[in-house]
């Protein structure tokens, strides 16, 4: 059985929880500078612009891009012929969130109880979604998610009947209600199937992904480049101010569904869309 | 887009000047406040009490920056979105603000009240934070202490960029500038 040391993961998730922060993913800057290219909003267009400043400032001077540095999402898959020691994996992953939060100077926004309040003063407790897999390697994603973007995010039970019609409208109508609140571009994270639950957490792991890359099954590949199209099409633009580039990229993450049931969400990131990954 | 340069305290002259879609470079002083300070200052007044800041001619930034790193006037620190703070922005404008920055848009009343009150809104550039913090040169805790990053902190600001998001026309650069580019 492969040992996998508690403190290798504390220590892991302490780094990334900054870089995160610090470093804009390459995907991201990419598509970020493509769409500066392509704006013809001046708005839109100085938006953008500043954007990519930002980003190229954060780096240099390791600040987060963002000061809502967010809760501490993290996705996790363990294999199971790994073994944990020298301590627990909740404990080790918070262990972590706590020490980059801090020693990186990144804000603490997590709040104790959700109606009474108390700031943890460490961004503790972090979100983990956990699978246990085949093999013997520990996959992270370490994935800080602002309030902003989050605050946009909706799920709707529909029906059967409402099919493909009423994926697009229920995206592009929440897209357009969202305006330049979550801060576009945005990449929208679509979960379609599964129970009220899990559709949730589909739209969440589809901001994983990266931006440019296509849903697997190409008839999903077809639906995200016709929502992108959609969204665009709205002039949401950058912060809502109007444009060309309302959204950077639109993911799909289905599952199976109970017959009756047609459950869709959507996860709005902003354009400061953090996720670093590691294997372990 | 026209450019102008202003500087705190805002004279309803400088306002009257602003149209959405304008692009403004501020200097000055400005205060910071969020959802609890925001609750705390409308409640002060609602008990006719005295404020901790002045508002006659200020503006309020909507932001909770991030710790301050060492070597630094302040952390990172871009606009939080503001239509949390439309239910008390009004007795504010009612009472001498001036100006508000953040991200996203406002309410009916909020836009009322600065069509009333000779009062303008500006969008900062949201995530633009480490940006934005090199336009701040000083920044001082000056009220509220214990609630952290959304304490009230009095910001020297210099050539801080923003756009005029809503004005004290009625204009509105969101309405605007998304219906221009919707097909
Ligand atoms: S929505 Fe994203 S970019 Fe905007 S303030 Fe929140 S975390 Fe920052």
């Amino acid at each position: 059985m492969r040992e996998i040391k508690a403190a290798k993961i504390t220590e892991e998730i302490a780094r990334l929880c900054q870089e995160a922060n610090f470093e804009l993913e390459d995907d991201v800057q990419r598509a970020l500078e493509k769409a500066h290219a392509a704006e013809e909003s001046p708005a839109g267009k100085e938006v953008l612009r500043q954007i990519l400043e930002n980003s190229g400032i954060a780096r240099e001077e390791r600040m987060p891009m963002c000061q809502d540095t967010g809760l501490a999402v993290i996705f996790a898959e363990l294999g199971q012929d790994a073994h944990i020691a020298g301590g627990d994996f909740e404990t080790a992953v918070n262990a972590g969130v706590s020490r980059g939060y801090t020693e990186g100077y990144l804000r603490k926004s997590a709040l104790a109880d959700p109606v009474r309040g108390g700031n943890t003063k460490d961004n503790t407790p972090a979100v983990i979604h956990l699978t246990l897999v085949p093999g013997d390697k520990l996959k992270l994603w370490v994935v800080p998610k602002g309030g902003g973007s989050e605050n946009m995010s909706r799920i709707a039970m529909m029906k059967p009947a409402d099919g493909i019609e009423g994926i697009k409208k229920f995206v592009v109508e929440n897209v357009r209600e969202a305006s330049g609140n979550p801060c576009p571009p945005i990449v929208v994270g679509v979960g379609i199937g599964g129970t009220f639950e899990r559709c949730a957490q589909l739209a969440k792991k589809a901001l994983l992904r990266e931006i440019g890359s296509e849903h697997a099954d190409p008839f999903y590949a077809g639906l995200e480049k016709e929502l992108l199209t959609l969204v665009n099409d709205t002039g949401v633009g950058p912060m809502g101010l109007g444009g060309r580039t309302t959204a950077l990229a639109v993911h799909i993450e289905v599952a199976p569904r109970h017959i009756a049931s047609f459950p869709v969400a959507m996860n709005i990131n902003c354009h400061a869309a953090r996720h670093k990954y590691i294997e372990l | 887009m026209a450019e102008h340069i202003l500087t705190t305290p805002l004279k309803d002259e400088d306002i009257k000047k602003l149209k959405a879609g304008d692009k403004v470079s501020l200097s000055g002083e400005v205060y910071t406040a969020r959802d609890a300070a925001h609750k705390r200052l409308v409640d002060l007044i609602e008990e006719g009490k005295e404020l901790p800041i002045p508002l006659e001619g200020q503006v309020i930034y909507y932001v909770g920056p991030a710790p301050t790193p060492p070597g630094k006037a302040i952390g990172s620190a871009g606009p939080t979105t503001s239509y949390r703070m439309d239910p008390y922005a009004p007795v504010l404008l009612d009472h001498g603000l001036k100006g508000m920055i953040g991200k996203g848009g406002r309410s009916q009343p909020v836009v009322d009240s600065m069509k009333k009150n000779v009062a303008v809104y500006f969008a900062a550039t949201g995530g633009a934070a480490a940006l934005i913090s090199r336009a701040i040169t000083a920044a001082v805790i000056v009220a509220y202490e214990d609630l952290g990053a959304e304490a009230i902190r009095k910001l020297t600001v210099k050539d801080f960029p923003l756009i005029v998001a809503q004005d004290c026309h009625g204009g509105n650069a969101f309405e605007e500038g998304q219906k221009k580019y919707a097909r």
